[in-house]
């Protein structure tokens, strides 16, 4: 049984399409992102997912319950932090925590049990007894996820989990979000706009933009469908010369020249670099500096959302490099 | 369906930031204080017609106040409920399979005890200024009174903080319906003294029977008879009730 499955789900906001029939699922014990600029609806969809806001359109099922037919059960069995605070600063992380278990019906001894378990989990056993207000943000983000652990929920939802925060709690918060879906077998949804976070984290990502899934793989899947590595060269002389007699050769993915530089996606790049340089000697062509990186996730983000933004300005360049990824993502 | 402990969890919270925050009670309190010793003191010799002679400007008016406070305090509950959708906690509240029900009446519960707490320390400190007060079966029978009259205004806040996000567009409202609400109950003077067209308004205010049948029950002195004011005010409280459910449940956090 999947943990989730989604069909279609559609959330219109007056004449505004903010999700656009999303389809996918999710295994149990998976690690799934939602990766898209801000904007891009994945707020949206967790709000449906977490019986916050009605879907216009599509169904969805979360550990075995439809979302529409029997919301008081999804919502026994998920858990979720929100992009936004949620905690009551004037309480003290005990109580909230303690609040927290006791809207869910958890008996007093099994409280106490888990509270202690989750502050271990988090690392704030020893900060447990102090007011909320006088917490730092990586300790409230820490109470938040401790919180949203304290039923053993399900499906855990986590929106922007790591936002504002400075690398290294960021750094320690993944650490928290890994070690829990290893060790309670969690199914885990996140939405981030940090590439790094998807990469670092996700089994599988699900690029959005424009309320539509435009991409969903593992991020090496992701990475591999670019299908090259990226080499920019500054060039001193004719930039379209060295252009088109590089484009000739099956091992180029793709060109794209910028000014004075030149943007090349190859493969093989320990035998073809030297190839390149060979070109231009040929042709009394100058590259007066190199810069080479293997494909990131950020380089495909860009590349997907990117060409779709200039589609919309329909420019021959546009045109082109659309061409090219649809070749890439063949 | 209502569940208890959500109930009960959200109450005390409410009792646990009440007692933590000394300013809130003190600040709640400093009005209705002032207006007690100031105008309590200062119009003690007054006579008005409508007022017995034997009962005394003060005594008159101690119920008055603490129909004030109830007012005031319970009508300001909504302002919790505004932070707790600012800070975001409401929303944390709606995720979990508490029902909407119980939410409403967990902070409907927490604002009722502590409105009622106001009350009666007002009602506590008036007997130091020299309130002549009633044997205990009277001064529990005002405590119903007082539950019912903090039930209606809660509720009242509670819609208007569904409705509204902000803080400053709460308080704005809030004090543009409880002052008039105040002033039209006859908690200050009977509201046979106003004239004609006024005093009907005053008929259609909540707090005029909820003050009158605090008198009576206080200072064995009333307008209306003490049947008629409890049915007024069981019905309202009990309507409001539902239509604070009501809103909640379309509520939008």
């Amino acid at each position: 049984m999947s943990a989730i499955i989604i069909k279609e789900l559609t959330k219109k906001f007056g004449e505004f399409t903010a999700v656009d029939r999303v389809s996918f699922s999710v295994e149990p014990g998976e690690l799934f992102g939602l990766l898209g600029p801000n904007g891009a609806g994945k707020t949206t969809i967790l709000n449906m997912l977490t019986t916050l806001l009605l879907p216009t359109a599509g169904d969805a099922e979360i550990a075995g319950y439809d979302l529409r037919r029997d919301p008081g059960e999804v919502r026994n069995n998920i858990g979720i932090i929100f992009q936004d605070p949620s905690l009551d600063i004037g309480l003290t992380g005990r109580e909230n925590l303690e609040f927290h278990a006791m809207m869910y019906s958890i008996g007093s001894d099994e409280r106490k049990k888990r509270i202690r378990e989750v502050l271990d989990v988090v690392g704030l056993a020893d900060k447990a007894d102090i007011l909320v207000e006088n917490y730092s943000g990586g300790m409230k983000r820490r109470l938040e996820i401790a919180r949203g652990l304290i039923h053993y929920p399900k499906v855990l939802f986590l929106d922007e989990p790591t936002l504002g925060l400075d690398a290294q709690t960021r750094r320690s918060i993944w650490d928290h979000i890994r070690n829990l879906n290893k060790n309670y077998g969690t199914s885990v949804i996140l939405t981030t706009h940090y590439m790094e976070e998807a990469d670092y984290l996700c089994d599988r990502i699900a690029i959005i933009d424009h309320g539509k899934i435009i991409a969903l793989d593992t991020p090496s899947g992701l990475k591999n469908c670019l299908r090259g590595d990226c080499v920019s060269l500054t060039i001193e002389g004719r930039v379209d010369l060295i252009a088109t007699a590089l484009e000739e050769k099956e091992w180029v993915r793709e060109i794209v020249p910028n000014g004075k530089m030149l943007e090349v996606l190859i493969s093989d790049y320990e035998k073809n670099i030297p190839y390149i340089f060979q070109t231009a000697g040929n042709l009394g062509i100058m590259i007066s500096s190199i810069n080479f990186s293997k494909p990131s996730l950020e380089d495909v983000f860009i590349r997907l959302t990117g060409s779709i933004i200039r589609e919309q300005e329909g420019t021959r360049q546009s045109a082109r490099r659309d061409r090219v990824r649809r070749r890439m993502l063949r | 369906m209502i569940q208890g402990k959500v109930v009960y969890v959200l109450w005390r919270r409410e009792m646990i930031k009440y007692f933590r925050a000394k300013s809130r009670v003190l600040g709640a309190i400093a009005m209705p204080a002032f207006m007690l010793i100031f105008q309590g003191m200062g119009f003690r010799k007054v006579e008005f017609p409508g007022l017995p002679e034997s009962i005394g400007y003060f005594q008159y008016l101690v119920p008055g106040i603490i129909g004030m406070t109830l007012l005031f305090t319970a009508a300001y509950a909504g302002m919790s409920v505004i932070m707790d959708k600012q800070f975001g906690f409401l929303k944390e509240v709606m995720v979990t399979p508490a029902s909407r029900v119980s939410i409403v009446l967990g902070m409907i519960s927490g604002s009722a005890t502590t409105s009622i707490l106001q009350a009666l320390i007002i009602m506590m400190m008036s007997v130091l200024l020299g309130f002549r007060l009633p044997f205990l079966p009277s001064i529990l029978s005002s405590v119903v009174i007082m539950v019912l009259i903090s039930m209606i205004f809660i509720n009242t806040g509670l819609i208007l903080s569904s409705v509204l996000k902000d803080f400053h567009g709460f308080s704005t409202i809030i004090n543009f319906i409880a002052f008039p609400l105040f002033l039209l109950s006859g908690a200050l003077f009977p509201v046979s003294n106003l004239p004609a067209p006024i005093r009907t308004l005053s008929y259609f205010d909540p707090l005029t029977y909820g003050v009158d049948a605090l008198r009576g029950v206080l200072i064995g002195h009333c307008e209306f008879s003490i049947v008629l004011d409890l049915s007024i005010l069981l019905t309202l409280s009990v309507l409001m009730v539902c239509a604070s459910g009501y809103f909640f449940r379309r509520a939008v956090i």
